[in-house]
């Protein structure tokens, strides 16, 4: 076999087990939380009669053990149950969230990862002089100032006062692609600030350490113009780091935003989890940590796989 | 007003002249723009309600848990849904009297103990099907039975026996109760068909308008029900947006995305009050903000103590700090001006260093920290007012030490369970429903452990009098109870307030409940 083959299906079995793992400590940790998915519906009208008939219809009173292992049997077959709560298929709702989760990240992450990219290739070209330290300080601001405040700074001065963007992110199917597109600027924007100072500084740092190589020398020796020896010969020699910082942020795009969601009113995955965790309401919440848990698990394999491929000496070991 | 003014205003009244338009000449005339828009709120007024338009609520309340089952209401977000869907046998108007609904009316026998509600002929459900008593009486089985798990169940534990008869249904007591159909106006006992006992979930009611789209914690879309009974419901769309989110919630109305916005924090509503787009409406209400101690648990056991913790709380200060004025100073009963029945002459308890620190001599209190449990969850500002209360308390040399608990979990781990911690009620629509709910001794939600034979008798005395005026001396009675024996501290009782859009009209001030007891999709209309 293929040894390129062999790694990936080894880190397929391995990414697969750790889910299980994640799966059973969320379940743990949920169950340890005070109080169940009866109390946080009925809240402070609760009654004993009604808890008990609630706790019955949820079927809260069986072994919690059994409740795991009932829901582990409907997940290896692709059913993820129904919501304790509001009765609703969870494949279902988690589907349509899912769905605008991954479209704003898409869209942030189209703008932020190639900008990135070429801001710390612009900062390289122009190391220690003011373009640099320019991009440095502008993007370490917007990393330092918590999201929401962007946030709230941007749903004021664009939205409220200049009247450009919509302050709410909602989007809903019967909007057209481009109401969607504008109605997600605003989160875009502020995702973008967020992410870009980590993965500029990173291609900044990891371009840097190549250029003291001698074939970098060389490069420039052969009269390659400053641009061209950092694009063609520094780069793809860089690729490893910087796909794994890529990579990190992207799962931060995906699991991370909860705050930016809440703030714009997005309905994501973050809000929907979130309040299905005060609701305590134990199926919902076991979907959508395995789901966040696949997403990261499998990013991080995805930078692993490119770093081999990327690596001569590690794609031909001995 | 002169002759050309008061053409224009009947023009208005007509449909003829735009609100611009009107505005424009009145400034040539001379008259104020304030004094304008008022004429021509008053001309829109008279030419009644206009029909049309896409109201959108921006709503705080909702998450992605919500369910359409009325059993299950406990928050802004489905109380509203329901209140656009569907409708109660009856309703409690903004004047405290029993409007007719789905009853068209309502009759007890002398005694009180058996009601018949005359049902409305003709009504359709959003499935099509006609409304008859026996939907009605499955109903309120669905929300009374063994198996109940509905908000409405402890408001329904009186009942003895209900029967479905034609055009007619009846509800026979255990025990006489003047205000049943007070009860019978809940927001949970919407009449489904069948009862919901079916599909409790599926959103079909009687109501003006009906269901289009439903994703909870998102939104919730409903259109007009063309044979909807009643003239109510102006709009051809309601939408409840849902914006947790504060400053999300006023941005979207400021921003004109919604028309309608609840829970407006009070440290924005002024600001938010003076946008020339908006309007903001506080309501008096029948909530209240409290500090609840548990009469029968050491150190609280001792009514000293209690006494010395009522006069050591600056009520004014706490409703201008915490409400920065959006409400109104409590008496320590859980009764106001906003109910029925109320005696005005119940005198206020004043702050009192000197009374506090003499009451807590008297307590023998050995000088131990008392306890006091909150969180934000309890209501908005519920850790800023018990550090205001601490000080004050400090002051009068009782040792007060605050706890912050997680908001997450309150309601189950520490409110009715810890003895002295912060709460919040959202009153109920009579006197009698409020202390037989948290204050009569087998409540279920006695949250105070206030246990005294007296206060029962009086409470069921005042049930089979008839006589109102009978009736306000027994209540009058049991506020003093409460106020001087109770376990209840209450600071004060909170406005709702909520910001409307100036494209709508036909706002009435109403008690009963935040977004005019929820009829804001029914009563207003587009100006």
């Amino acid at each position: 076999m293929h040894p390129v083959i062999k790694l990936v299906s080894q880190r397929i079995a391995l990414g697969l087990l750790l889910l299980f793992g994640a799966s059973a400590l969320i379940f743990g940790l949920t169950e340890a939380l005070p109080g169940d998915a009866a109390q946080a519906v009925l809240g402070q009208s609760a009654t004993p009669e009604a808890l008990a008939n609630l706790r019955e219809e949820m079927g809260l009173n069986r072994p919690a053990l059994t409740r795991y292992f009932e829901w582990l049997g409907g997940i290896v077959q692709g059913d993820m149950g129904t919501s304790l709560t509001n009765k609703l298929d969870i494949a279902t709702s988690i589907g349509s969230r899912l769905g605008n989760t991954l479209f704003l990240a898409f869209w942030a992450a189209l703008v932020s990862v190639p900008l990135a990219i070429f801001l710390g290739l612009l900062a390289v070209r122009y190391r220690n002089r003011w373009p640099d330290k320019l991009i440095s300080a502008v993007t370490l601001t917007t990393i330092s100032i918590p999201e929401f405040l962007i946030g709230y700074v941007l749903v004021y001065f664009v939205a409220v006062k200049l009247g450009m963007f919509s302050p709410l992110a909602m989007i809903n199917d019967s909007m057209s692609f481009w109401q969607k597109l504008n109605a997600i600027a605003l989160p875009v924007i502020v995702l973008t600030m967020v992410v870009l100072a980590h993965m500029m500084r990173m291609t900044r740092a990891a371009i840097l350490n190549v250029m003291q190589s001698a074939y970098v020398e060389t490069a420039e020796l052969k009269g390659l113009s400053n641009f061209k020896v950092i694009w063609r010969h520094a780069l793809p020699n860089a690729i490893a780091p910087i796909v794994n910082v890529v990579m990190l942020n992207l799962a931060y795009l995906v699991v991370g935003v909860v705050v930016v969601e809440v703030v714009f009113v997005y309905p994501g995955m973050g809000q929907y989890l979130v309040d299905h965790v005060t609701k305590r309401d134990v199926p919902v919440v076991l979907a959508c940590g395995v789901i966040f848990a696949a997403i990261y698990i499998g990013l991080n394999m995805v930078a692993d796989i490119v770093a081999i491929l990327a690596n001569p000496r590690l794609r031909h070991p001995k | 007003m002169n002759e050309q003014l008061t053409h224009m205003a009947s023009q208005v009244t007509a449909g003829k002249l735009t609100r611009r338009e009107f505005m424009g000449k009145a400034a040539a005339l001379g008259v104020s723009a304030a004094m304008a828009s008022t004429i021509f709120a008053d001309a829109a007024r008279a030419a009644g309600p206009k029909k049309g338009g896409d109201l959108k609520l921006g709503l705080q309340g909702g998450e992605s848990t919500n369910s359409l089952d009325p059993a299950t209401y406990a928050s802004s977000v489905p109380y509203m849904n329901g209140r656009h869907f569907g409708d109660t046998l009856v309703e409690v108007a903004a004047d405290g009297t029993i409007e007719p609904r789905l009853a068209e009316s309502v009759e007890g026998s002398a005694d009180a103990k058996v009601w018949t509600f005359k049902l409305r002929q003709g009504v359709e459900f959003h499935n099509g099907k006609t409304m008859t008593s026996e939907d009605v009486l499955k109903t309120m089985q669905r929300h009374s039975n063994e198996d109940s798990k509905s908000g409405a169940l402890g408001i329904m534990k009186g009942i003895a026996s209900m029967k479905a008869d034609g055009e007619y249904f009846q509800v026979t007591l255990n025990e006489s109760n003047a205000d049943l159909p007070y009860l019978m106006a809940d927001y949970h006992l919407i009449i489904q068909p069948d009862g919901g006992m079916d599909n409790p979930a599926a959103g079909i009611g009687t109501g003006p308008y009906k269901l289009e789209v439903d994703e909870p914690g998102v939104r919730h879309l409903f259109s007009k029900f063309e044979n909807h009974w009643s003239d109510y419901g102006h709009f051809d769309s309601v939408e409840n947006v849902v914006i947790n989110d504060s400053t999300a919630r006023t941005a979207a109305l400021q921003s004109g995305q919604v028309h309608i916005a609840n829970r407006i924090e009070p440290k924005v509503a002024d600001l938010l009050g003076r946008a020339p787009t908006v309007t903001i409406q506080s309501t008096p209400g029948r909530g209240h903000y409290v500090f609840i101690m548990h009469c029968d648990t050491a150190p609280f056991d001792s009514n000293e103590l209690r006494l010395a913790l009522k006069y050591a709380i600056n009520r004014e200060e706490l409703v201008e700090k915490v409400l920065r004025g959006y409400g109104s100073i409590g008496n320590d009963m859980p009764i106001n001006a906003a109910y029925p029945l109320f005696d005005e002459t119940i005198p206020q308890r004043e702050f009192s260093i000197e009374k506090a620190a003499e009451h807590y001599k008297k307590s023998g209190h050995d000088g131990s920290p008392i306890i006091l449990r909150v969180a934000d969850a309890a209501f908005p500002g519920a850790v800023d007012a018990a550090a205001l209360f601490q000080q004050t308390a400090q002051q009068a040399g009782i040792p007060l030490e605050i706890k912050r608990e997680p908001n997450d979990g309150y309601w189950s781990e520490v409110w009715n369970v810890q003895p002295f911690c912060a709460s919040y009620w959202g009153g109920r629509p009579v006197q009698d429903q409020m202390y037989s709910t948290a204050y009569l001794s087998t409540a279920d939600w006695n949250d105070t452990r206030f246990k005294l034979k007296e206060f029962d008798d009086l409470l069921f005395a005042a049930r089979a009098e008839l006589d109102p005026a009978k009736r306000k001396a027994i209540y009058s009675q049991m506020g003093m109870m409460v106020r001087d024996q109770g376990g209840l501290i209450c600071p004060m009782f909170n406005d709702f307030v909520d910001a409307v859009s100036n494209q709508l009209d036909g706002w009435e001030t109403d008690p009963n409940g935040e977004l005019m007891n929820g009829q804001v999709s029914r009563k207003m209309w587009f100006a």
